[in-house]
Formats: C-alpha cells, structure tokens, sequence
C-alpha cells in the first residue's frame, strides 16, 4: 500500500448541502436529511410502527419522545439498519438518506453504518484499550498510516471533551472509565469516522444526571457538523437540547414540530396529556 | 432482507457461517458415527451370536464363546450399590450447602466438592486398590459378613476387591456430579415459594422435603439419571477394584466385570477378530445403556429448564 | 386430622440436619483422605530423575518417568488443538447463528449428548478408526480420542459464554459497520475469560484420562520421537505400574499419580481463577 490511504477519507461534510424534500406536506422541517415515507415495522407478524412519516432536518438535534413501548427505539434502530440483525424483525416503506432508500437490498449496510453512527442506552466500551476503541472504526472502514490515526483518535476525543481526562491512560482498557465517560468513549468511536448522522437511542437514562449534563452540552455542540437524532423518554431533555421534536404514540407519529412550539402549544389532545404528564 | 447474520454478508461473514455449521454438524457426525462405527465392528460378533449375546452368561476366549451377561450383570450391581450410597449422600449434601451451611462453611465445602469433582478416575482406582481395598477385607467386610451373615450379598471370601468396594468407589465418584446438579436445583426454587413454606412454620428439612425437592423433583431424577450413566461407563477406578470375573454371583465380595471393566481388561489380549468384535459389541450395549440413560436425563433437566449439568 | 407433634418434627429437623453435616463432613474427609494418600504415597519418587530419565525396569532402581510426562503433555496439546477450534466454533453456531430452530435443538442435543458418552467408548470409536485406518497405536489416535471427549465440553461452555456477552455490544459494533466475522472478534475479546475457563476445565477433564489411551496411544518405555507410534503417558503408565507384582513400579504409580493430580487440580484451581476475574470485571462494570 506504499504507506498511503488505500481509501480516501471522504471529505468532511459541508454545513449545508440538502435541498429541501420533494414531498414535504406541511413541513416543518427546511432542509431534510433523512426522509422517512410510510414506514411500517413488524416484529414477526405483530405490527410495532404504522405509517411513520418523518423528516430529519441536517445540522439539527431532533428529539424522539413518547411512553415506553411507543416504538420510538424502534424507529430509529431502522435508520442504521441495526434491526435485521434479528430473525423476523421487518421494516416496510421508505428511508431516505439523501434521498436514496436505505431499505433496498442494494444498500451497502457497513458503508450506511459508517455514515449513519449510533450510541445505545448502556455505554459499550469494547473490550480493549481507550486509544483501540475510538481507532476500531477506523481501522475497519480506512487504511490509514499511524499518524493520521493517531490524530483522528485524538480529534474525536477532543470533540467528545474527553481528551483531557484520558489522554495519558490511552492504553487502558475503556472499561475502566466512568459510567459517562464510558458514553463520551463511545460517542468519540463514532464520531471518529466520519458520520453525517448520529442516532441516539436514550444515551443517558444509565448515567448520573451529572455526566448527563455533559453529554446533553455534547450533544448540543455536535449539531454545527452532524444530524443528530435522539430518543429519550426524559421531555425536558428533549425541551432542552432539540430543535424539532417527534412525539410517539402506539406506534403512530402523533405530532412532529419544532421543539419549542410542541412544547407551548402543542396541536394533538394526546401529544398535550403526555408533556403535561397525564400519561406515560 | 431481514436477518443479516444468517443471510448476506461478505466473504468473511460466508465463511464463518460456514465453519460455524460445519461444526455443529460435525457434533451430529461424530454421535452417528459412535453407533455405526461401533456397530460395523460388532457386525461379527452380531452375525454369530444374535441377540443371545445379551443373555449369555458364557465368556470364553478359548472357545471362542462371547456372552455379555456377566458384564452387564456387574454393571448393574456396582452401578446398584453406587446409587444406593449416592442419591441420599447427594441430596444430603446438597441441603447442607444450599440450607444448613452458613457461606462461610458452605463456600469451602462447595469447592472442595468440585475439586473432588476434578479428580481422574484413575486416582480414584489407586485409591481404592491400595488404600480402600485393604480396610475393606480386613475390617468392614468381615464385620458385614457377620452381622448380615444372613444375606446372599455379604457372604464369601473377604477379599477386598469385588462389586461392593467397586460400587463403593463409583458412588464417591459420581457424588460431586450429582451434588453440583441438585444444589442448582435448590438455586433455582423461587425465593417466594421457599418463603411461603417457612411462614407456615415449616421446618428447614419439611421445607426442603415437600416444598424444595418436590418443586425440583425432575431435576433430582435428572441428576441421578447423569450420575447412573456416569456410574456405568466409568472404566479406571472399576478395573482396579472389580476383581475381573466373568463369574456371576450373589455375593458382593465377590470379583466380577463390568462392561467398562472388561474392555480395559481384556482389549490388550484380545488377538483374533471375533474376540475384538465381541468386545466392540459389548462398547456398543454400553453406548446404547448410557445414550438411553441420559436421554432420560436430558428430558427431566430440560423439562425443569436447569441441569447445564455441570462439564463434568 | 391428627395435629403432628412438633417435637416430632423438630426431630426430623434435628435429624436431617446432622445426617447433611455428616456427608458434608464425610465427603470433605474422603477427598483429603485420598489426596492425602496420594501426596504421601507419590512424594517419595518425585525427585530430579522423576522427570528427567526413562523407566528403569522392575527392581533396578533409579529411572522416571520423563518420558510418560512428556508424552502426556504433547497428547493433551494435540487434543486441546484438535479440539477447540471446532468446539469454539460449533458454541458460535449455537449462541450467533442458530436460534432456536430445529438443527439447533438437535446440535445442543447431540453436545449434550456426546457429554454423556463414556470415555471408553470414545477410545474404542477411535481405535476402529483412527487405529485401524493407520495402521497401528499412536499418539495422534490418543489425541484424536481426547479431542472427542473434549469437543462437546469446549462447545457447550463456548456457547453459554458467548450468550453471557450483551446484544447491545453485538449491535455496537455492527454498528459501526463492522461485518458480523469482525464483530465476533470483539464478542470473543469480551468472552475470553469464559471462554479460557471452558478450555482449561475441559484439559483438567481429560489431563487424568486413561481408558480411551488404552485403546489408541497405548504406552511405550522410549522418548517420544514419534507420534505415529505408541507413546508413552502417565495415565496408561500408572495402569500397568499398579497392576504389576513390582513394588517400585507400584511406587512410580504413586508418584505419576501425584503429578496427574496435582496437574488436574492446578488447571481447575487456575480456570476458576479465570472465571473469577472474569466476572468480577464485569460486575465493576
């Protein structure tokens, strides 16, 4: 490989590139990145999401609320693909990530996971040092000289605010960190290999509210460079660091707007009864 | 579209699929291939002496006359006597550990059964023959010969060796085994269930007796089925202490074979084919005791939904 | 109905208890009984010459048993090698691929099953066909028999370890695209603590191992140079030893047999540790 990139990093992505969705009925969204069209989910035959339509807006943190079991996991674990790890899991409809369907065949699922991150609810350090951890994706999407790798696994841990605290122990096992920086470890993995979306499926409901603040700034920040979508069952997260919010019931996309007018005035009895805390 | 781990993936993901079936059927493989092989080399000793092979009582090499009745009656007898010693040891034991025995005592006591456990058979048959054997004709078989003059089974020379030291040390050896079976039973009784019983004012051993092992008692009944199949195919520490006859007798004193012990035995001097293929027949009626046996077992530890039963 | 009298069932209390304690005490008693004996009986012949020089015959005096500890160790090596990648490889099956399908119920069956199967008839199988096939006893025969003793236990153990590792460390790492032969690296390094105690315990099961040797590595009085030949090892060693006439062969087994055992015991004493690590990380976790 004479030492060079056997694969060339793709160029960081532009602040602003989408144009907005062809067939966004009263949208709330200006420029999407991810459109979802009809979306329907099955686990085996019982159905779990009916008819989800949805737009991802590019360079802005979009909130996923609702009661537990409302699907919401469920939605966004199809935007990555991760679901077809299981025998019987189904999704029917479209997901378009720059306007290609993610759900065809055709669909490279490691190349849509590169750009398409996720962070789960328990942190999940692998079992291996600091430094191997943020440089796993690397190595397995790029073939980069020592160097670079070092650099990109310091700039991601920059990014995550993390550098700081572990950049002497880079040779310890990630396991040995903090319950959050365990969660910033993981994040800085994702970040470090270039994603244009982040999916966050409840990053802090097994965190300290402390380390919880830290990822909620974190989150914040990544938006200027990242689409970033989160579920959380917490409303005042999603009040605090969203810009639009989608609200889940049953499956079924209740209400979807800008966070700050679903909060203060939302249109749906439903979405209302929820985030005043009649239900849920 | 659906199920990526079984169905797209690169050529890594391929390959691993595939090694990964391969060696699981290969498992299939080998259990099929135990019975055929072991069966293709009986074919002689099959052909000969058809199913009256099972009751004949006559081994003679030097006739070339093959019976498996001796064998299978020393199997029976030892795997007899090593149960009657093990069931009530093993539950015992494991009421002790999982009731009675503060963790203090009970986590040694739990290694040392597991380290028991760990021990080769082999040791356990130089044990018994040098050490076990001796004690045994001098002192605990004339006093039985004595005491129970009146029974068949403790009538006769004390040797030492014989059924009766041979079950004993198969009963030492599938105890730890069975133990280790039923104190993960006693684990696995709810909480709720076992609470309910002693606020009615139950005893630590009614609880145990009516509530405890009768929730488990299929998986008891499978620890025993693991331990009698161990019993019947232990080789090493049978040989050194069954006194190799083919001599059927009452008496526990005396020698006898069991299946295991005969192939030990007897496999180094077998030298025509029909004396090899009557000793694979004799493999293949131990196989067909032991498959059944823990066929048994599997379906009661299964059916409780325990019994890893242990690696060993 | 007749109330029972409670000082009858405090008996029965009283009685059980003392009979537990008594196979408790008894039990303990007889395994430091016999490992008491074996450490008194073997300890004598343990020397320099135990495991440096070859068998002397019967009244000579002198010799050991290098030989039979070598042979030993090259056997069990082979097995372990024979045996883990398959063994490994079928608990991956079971615990990634298989779910709970009908060829997977049958697999978990026949590992099941093949545990149950007496060592002996492992060593005949291999002798009708290892043995005769080529040709004559070898060590690579008595390999393969301890292989197949060892191969549903490494299986078995491999699956349970691997359930142990989280789906959501699977999901993490696909999804950062890694494919699934990548990920199973990682779910492996999150299993290997399991995954070494399974293989120890699964040495320690066949370290002591004698009837399958009888029918496939036999013995020999020579160095092992050869593995297609008989070859010499301990357990088969303290067999012949013990039910010779010789005193001296019958303290030599004594000696063998403290090497074997205190072997077994150190390997389960070691992957217990393993184990024990292993779960206390995760507990930190």
């Amino acid at each position: 490989m004479n030492g060079t990139a056997a694969t060339a990093l793709p160029p960081r992505p532009p602040v602003s590139r989408r144009s907005e969705s062809p067939s966004s009925r009263r949208s709330a969204v200006r420029r999407a990145r991810i459109v979802v069209r009809g979306l329907n989910f099955f686990y085996g035959r019982r159905q779990v999401l009916f008819d989800n339509n949805l737009e991802i807006a590019e360079n802005r943190v979009t909130a996923i609320i609702g009661p537990s079991g409302c699907g919401k996991s469920t939605h966004i674990r199809v935007y990555n693909r991760i679901y077809s790890l299981y025998r019987g899991q189904r999704a029917v409809g479209e997901v378009l990530l720059d306007g290609v369907n993610i759900l065809s065949d055709k669909v490279d699922t490691a190349e849509l996971r590169r750009r398409v991150g996720m962070i789960f609810q328990q942190p999940t350090p692998f079992p291996m040092s600091i430094f191997d951890n943020v440089a796993y994706g690397l190595r397995l999407h790029y073939r980069l000289p020592k160097s670079e790798l070092e650099g990109r696994v310091e700039e991601a841990l920059k990014a995550v605010g993390l550098w700081d605290e572990v950049r002497r122990h880079l040779a310890a096992p990630g396991t040995d960190l903090s319950g959050g920086q365990q969660q910033r470890l993981c994040i800085a993995r994702a970040l470090a290999v270039d994603p244009e979306v982040i999916l966050m499926d409840e990053p802090t409901s097994a965190i300290d509210p402390i380390a919880t603040a830290r990822i909620e700034e974190l989150v914040v920040s990544l938006k200027s460079r990242y689409t970033v979508v989160i579920v959380t069952h917490n409303m005042q997260q999603a009040a605090r660091i969203s810009d639009y919010t989608a609200f889940f019931h049953q499956g079924r996309i209740v209400e979807f707007d800008e966070t700050a007018r679903l909060f203060t005035a939302p249109r749906e009895k439903r979405t209302e009864d929820y985030i005043t805390g009649r239900f849920g | 579209m659906t199920d990526e781990r079984r169905r797209t993936g690169t050529a890594g993901d391929k390959l691993l699929r595939a090694a990964a079936a391969a060696a699981a059927a290969l498992v299939l493989f080998l259990m099929a291939a135990l019975f055929v092989g072991l069966g293709w080399h009986s074919a002689l000793s099959l052909s000969k002496f058809g199913v009256g092979f099972l009751w004949s009582s006559e081994w003679n090499p030097v006739a070339g006359r093959y019976g498996a009745l001796s064998s299978i009656y020393g199997t029976l007898v030892t795997t007899a006597v090593a149960m009657l010693v093990a069931i009530p040891a093993s539950v015992l034991l494991a009421f002790f550990l999982a009731e009675i025995a503060p963790p203090a005592i009970a986590k040694p006591v739990g290694y040392a059964v597991e380290l028991f456990a760990a021990v080769p058979s082999i040791i356990f048959g130089m044990w018994g023959l040098f050490v076990l054997a001796p004690i045994m004709s001098e002192h605990v078989q004339p006093f039985l010969g004595e005491a129970a003059s009146f029974l068949p089974f403790f009538s006769g020379p004390p040797m030492g060796i014989g059924m009766l030291t041979a079950g004993l040390i198969l009963s030492l050896m599938i105890l730890p085994y069975m133990t280790s079976v039923i104190r993960d039973m006693f684990e696995m009784t709810p909480r709720s269930l076992k609470e309910a019983a002693y606020g009615m004012g139950a005893t630590r051993w009614e609880v145990t007796r009516k509530v405890v092992l009768r929730h488990g008692a299929k998986a008891v009944a499978g620890a025993f089925f693991l331990g009698l199949g161990r019993a019947m195919g232990e080789t090493m520490a049978v040989t050194f202490v069954v006194g190799n006859s083919h001599r059927i007798s009452a008496s526990l004193f005396e020698p006898a074979n069991t299946i295991a012990s005969t192939l030990a035995n007897e496999f180094a001097e077998a030298s025509d084919p029909l004396y090899l293929s009557a000793l694979a027949e004799l493999g293949l009626v131990l196989l067909v005791m032991t498959f059944g046996i823990n066929l048994l077992a599997r379906r009661m530890l299964d059916r409780f939904g325990a019994g890893s039963g242990g690696a060993r | 109905m007749r109330p029972r009298s409670r000082a009858a069932r405090k008996a029965a209390d009283a009685a059980a208890s003392a009979l537990a304690f008594l196979a408790a005490a008894a039990g303990t008693a007889v395994l430091f009984w016999i490992m008491a004996e074996v450490f008194a009986r073997g300890a004598s012949v343990l020397g320099p010459a135990f495991f440096t020089r070859l068998p002397a015959p019967p009244g000579v005096g002198g010799g050991g048993l290098a030989n039979a500890v070598l042979g030993t160790v090259i056997i069990t090596l082979l097995a372990t090698l024979m045996a883990v990648p398959p063994g490994v490889l079928a608990g991956v099956y079971l615990a990634e691929f298989a779910g709970n399908g009908r060829f997977a119920s049958a697999v978990r069956f026949g590992v099941n099953m093949l545990m149950g199967v007496p060592s002996i008839i492992m060593g005949l199988f291999v002798w009708g066909t290892v043995v005769i096939a080529t040709g004559g006893f070898s060590a690579w025969a008595g390999a393969v028999s301890l292989a197949l003793i060892m191969l549903p236990v490494v299986a078995r153990t491999a699956e349970d370890m691997l359930r142990l590792v989280p789906d959501s460390l699977r999901e993490s790492v696909l999804a950062m695209g890694a494919p699934y032969w990548r990920a199973m690296l990682v779910i492996f390094l999150a299993a290997r603590n399991g995954l070494v105690t399974g293989v120890l315990l699964a040495v320690a099961r066949v370290g002591g191992e004698t009837a399958p040797l009888l029918f496939t590595a036999l013995n020999s009085p020579y160095w092992p140079t050869d593995l297609t030949k008989p070859t010499a090892n301990l357990p088969v060693t303290i067999y012949n030893y013990a039910m010779s006439p010789y005193r001296d062969w019958q303290a030599m087994a004594w000696g063998a047999s403290l090497v074997i055992t205190a072997g077994v015991l150190a390997l389960s004493l070691v992957s217990r540790f393993a184990l024990k690590t292993g779960t206390e990380r995760k507990a930190k976790r």
